[in-house]
């Protein structure tokens, strides 16, 4: 956290500007995309195409404006200092909006099946479940967790390689694009445009578009790492490359389609029944083993050890835990697809593969757990520090759930419960969710340089979100394993015992109780949002420097 | 082995990352392009009609898949509240599938001929009126809204690029099929049924002033599973076993 001026930097705004290739990448970019934009508004007889031409038109011209305003004719303070802050800062911003709205919205749908009732509208299609769905976990997992990444990425690469990011201007493209993206994906579904592939949702032009800011994404992080000067890569970033590499591969191939018309919304994906299953949920489980796993781990290598104050506990569980984890998790995709139409042999594999997951994916979890070797008081004292560390708990826990629910036996009676919900939210709330809010409570801070405005308040966040996050999972427990028991029950007579709506009305008051988890846990997020506005607002500036990085200690 | 030169050169940890993650994906995937009998020869399956085609493209809009699962499972109590376990032949034509993850609301692999239009009528305009206990959302809209088929053909085109045997005569007739297929009277109707076998024709929404949503969504909910000759179809046979 060095405030002086490089030297370089420093004599660079005074001479002549260097050439640089972002100054005219960037803006190229974006005026593509304005052009793109206006001819699908001007041409297309599709009104959702209209409609997302709009937006889109309208966040490129708003990104253009924004880009000349920063970086015409002049230099930006930040780009003088030792390491790029404001785009992280950004990001950091851009988390707490895009965590909040998405955990609203899970609010509202959460509501929606527990009173149907008073939460729809006949006449406005838009805030049906179905559409408001994608836009819920689109929302909490690429807007939230993307977000929190891609900002958490930038900071840690450049503290652990000692060197600026790469790319000048273009980390900036990376966070305006990829909030596009997010926003003409949301806007998208509301107006009902969808692939209906989970978890990859958006449309084939918003495809592409992604595609082109995850390659910038890519540059940027690995020109950074080249450019380093450290001679080793730290562990953290083994994950967040894991992440970025991986994601770009299972994006592109998942949304390989054709379009109907290059004016039109809807596309055909190009594989069709079991292929496409089994090509969707190859897609689908690595989001969670890529995105949600792999990129946040990167976060735990990193954060962990800082905020303990003590190093990663081994480095050869490190190289282990990470080699056998990237390798095995691709493997685990068929086990969504247990007793379909996939053929038994890739159903055995994709079982077999997730139970072997369950080792490395502990291995994490113990180097996680185990840092804290020493250090164990400071979880009294530091319930920043505490959040971080029982999120990597969630983790262990979820992780060894999910290779007990992708056992065939128990599988034919989980699936398609709420089980799966619980499971799912278990991981997401408890280790995602956690170990983003213990890193943007560090980020906060480190960033403005302030202190944060109130530790009692974390104190606050942790505990009700705590009591949230259980609400939410022992009722999606309960209630789907009911749910399963319910639908193979037989009476004596050898009758199904239940009709389906007899078990749709059992779910009811369970429903409830996870609404109302829900809604502890996002008025947690607005305790934490408040809390970090006033840290920024109305902190006390710290005078004294921030501890240096890290560096793994490379053990040869 | 020394860990250091993949951990001290950012290529050679990219590209054992890029080697590490291809395996199982290809292992996995690629074989059910070319493993004979991943999908089953069944007689009786046949593209979408133009109507149901659009009926699915509202049921994809709408994110049914999001809560109704469209495949049922290898298990007892599936196979007696839905009916035959699904065949991956049954999907074949499906971009993209829609077998869901969920079930909320109750599988529709084999909803096809469960209940009248009327019933589907009421349901999907307000679910409570006839499930009292059902969470599902209201669908009035789609009995008023007219289904926009302008680009029909260029649909079926589209599915024909990317696999969906569509002969050169239907996609030609789409348009004409479409409409023949939501009006008991049309004259089009015994070409479209010799271009489509059990196509079922019919006004769908209870409405003859207009082809609406509706009308499509219903006729691709009443054909759902109803396609296969299951009389023919030996499960137990060599083929047929995977």
């Amino acid at each position: 956290m060095n405030e002086k001026l490089t030297q370089p930097a420093a004599d660079a705004a005074t001479q002549q500007a260097p050439w640089r290739f972002d100054h005219y990448f960037v803006p190229l970019v974006i005026f593509l995309g304005l052009v793109a934009s206006l001819i699908e508004a001007a041409r297309s007889p599709d009104p959702r195409m209209v409609a997302q031409a709009w937006i889109f038109g309208a966040c490129m011209a708003f990104t253009g404006a924004w880009y000349m305003w920063m970086y015409a004719g002049r230099q930006p303070l930040d780009e003088k200092r030792q390491y790029a802050e404001a785009v992280i800062k950004a990001g950091v911003g851009a988390s707490m909006f895009w965590g909040i709205a998405g955990m609203l919205v899970g609010v509202i749908i959460a509501l929606q099946l527990s009173f149907p009732h008073l939460f729809y509208f006949a006449d406005q299609p838009w805030t049906n479940f179905g559409r408001m769905r994608p836009l819920h976990t689109s929302a909490v997992i690429f807007a939230f967790g993307g977000n929190v990444l891609i900002a958490t990425s930038f900071y840690v690469v450049q503290r652990t390689c000692r060197a600026r990011l790469f790319g000048g201007s273009l980390p900036w493209l990376v966070f305006w694009g990829y909030n596009i993206f997010i926003v003409l994906a949301g806007t998208g579904y509301l107006l009902g445009v969808t692939e209906s592939r989970e978890y990859a949702e958006p449309e084939w032009y918003a495809d592409i578009w992604l595609t082109i800011v995850w390659v910038c994404y890519l540059v940027t992080f690995l020109g950074t790492l080249i450019r380093r000067k450290e001679p080793h890569i730290y562990v953290a970033n083994w994950f967040y490359l894991a992440f970025i590499v991986t994601i770009a591969v299972l994006h592109v191939v998942n949304n390989l389609s054709m379009p109907v018309s290059l004016l039109e919304t809807k596309s055909y994906s190009l594989f069709s029944g079991v292929q496409d299953a089994l090509t969707q949920w190859w897609y689908g489980h690595n989001a969670v083993g890529f995105f949600l796993t792999a990129g946040f781990l990167g976060i735990m290598y990193y954060f962990i050890p800082k905020r303990a104050e003590r190093p990663v506990y081994s480095y050869r569980l490190s190289i282990v835990h990470f080699w056998s984890l990237i390798f095995i998790y691709i493997w685990a995709g068929p086990h969504h697809l247990l007793y379909t139409a996939l053929p038994d042999w890739a159903q055995t594999l994709g079982m077999t593969f997730s139970i072997i997951l369950w080792m490395p994916s502990w291995g994490g979890m113990i180097n996680g757990l185990m840092t804290l070797s020493g250090a164990w008081d400071k979880l009294r004292t530091d319930p920043v520090l505490r959040m971080m560390v029982v999120s990597v708990a969630f983790y262990g826990m979820s992780t060894f759930e999910g290779p007990v629910m992708s056992i065939k036996t128990v599988n034919a009676l989980s699936h398609y419960t709420n089980w799966t919900i619980g499971h799912v939210h278990s991981g997401a709330l408890g280790w995602v969710g956690y170990v983003s809010f213990g890193a943007l409570y560090c980020l906060v801070p480190w960033l403005w340089k302030k202190k944060l405005y109130s530790n009692a308040l974390v104190e606050w966040h942790f505990w009700i979100s705590t009591l949230g996050i259980v609400l939410y999972i022992t009722s999606m427990w309960v209630a789907g394993i009911m749910q399963g028991l319910m639908w193979r029950a037989y009476n004596e007579f050898g009758f199904l015992e239940y009709a389906f709506s007899e078990v749709v009305l059992a779910m009811h008051p369970y429903y409830i109780i996870r609404a109302l988890g829900g809604i502890l846990y996002l008025a947690g997020t607005l305790i934490m949002a408040f809390n970090l506005w006033k840290t920024i607002r109305s902190g006390v500036p710290v005078t004294a420097s921030a501890p240096i990085a890290l560096v793994a200690e490379a053990a040869e | 082995m020394s860990h250091a030169w993949l951990e001290r050169n950012s290529a050679f940890l990219l590209i054992g990352i890029i080697l590490v993650i291809a395996i199982g994906g290809i292992v996995e995937i690629a074989p059910l392009f070319w493993v004979a009998g991943t999908v089953e020869k069944v007689t009786g399956l046949r593209p979408y009609t133009p109507l149901e085609l659009e009926g699915r493209n509202i049921y994809v809009r709408e994110g049914c898949y999001v809560c109704h699962s469209q495949q049922i499972r290898t298990l007892r109590d599936e196979v007696e509240r839905y009916g035959h376990y699904s065949l991956a032949a049954e999907s074949m034509y499906d971009h993209p599938f829609q077998w869901g993850s969920e079930r909320t609301g109750p599988d529709l692999a084999r909803v096809g001929g469960k209940y009248s239009d009327q019933w589907h009528q009421s349901h999907m305009a307000d679910p409570r009126s006839v499930v009292p206990e059902s969470i599902m959302p209201p669908y009035k809209f789609l009995f008023a809204t007219a289904l926009d088929y302008r680009d029909i053909k260029k649909m079926l085109l589209t599915n024909k690029e990317v696999g969906v045997p569509y002969t050169p005569e239907q996609i030609d007739h789409a348009k004409e099929d479409l409409e023949a297929q939501a009006d008991p009277n049309a004259d089009g109707l015994d070409a479209m049924q010799k271009r489509y076998p059990k196509a079922q024709a019919r006004d769908f929404d209870g409405n003859p002033s207009q082809i609406t949503e509706g009308d499509a969504l219903i006729a691709y909910l009443q054909m759902l599973g109803t396609l296969v000759d299951f009389k023919t179809y030996q499960a137990r046979a060599p083929e047929n076993r995977r």
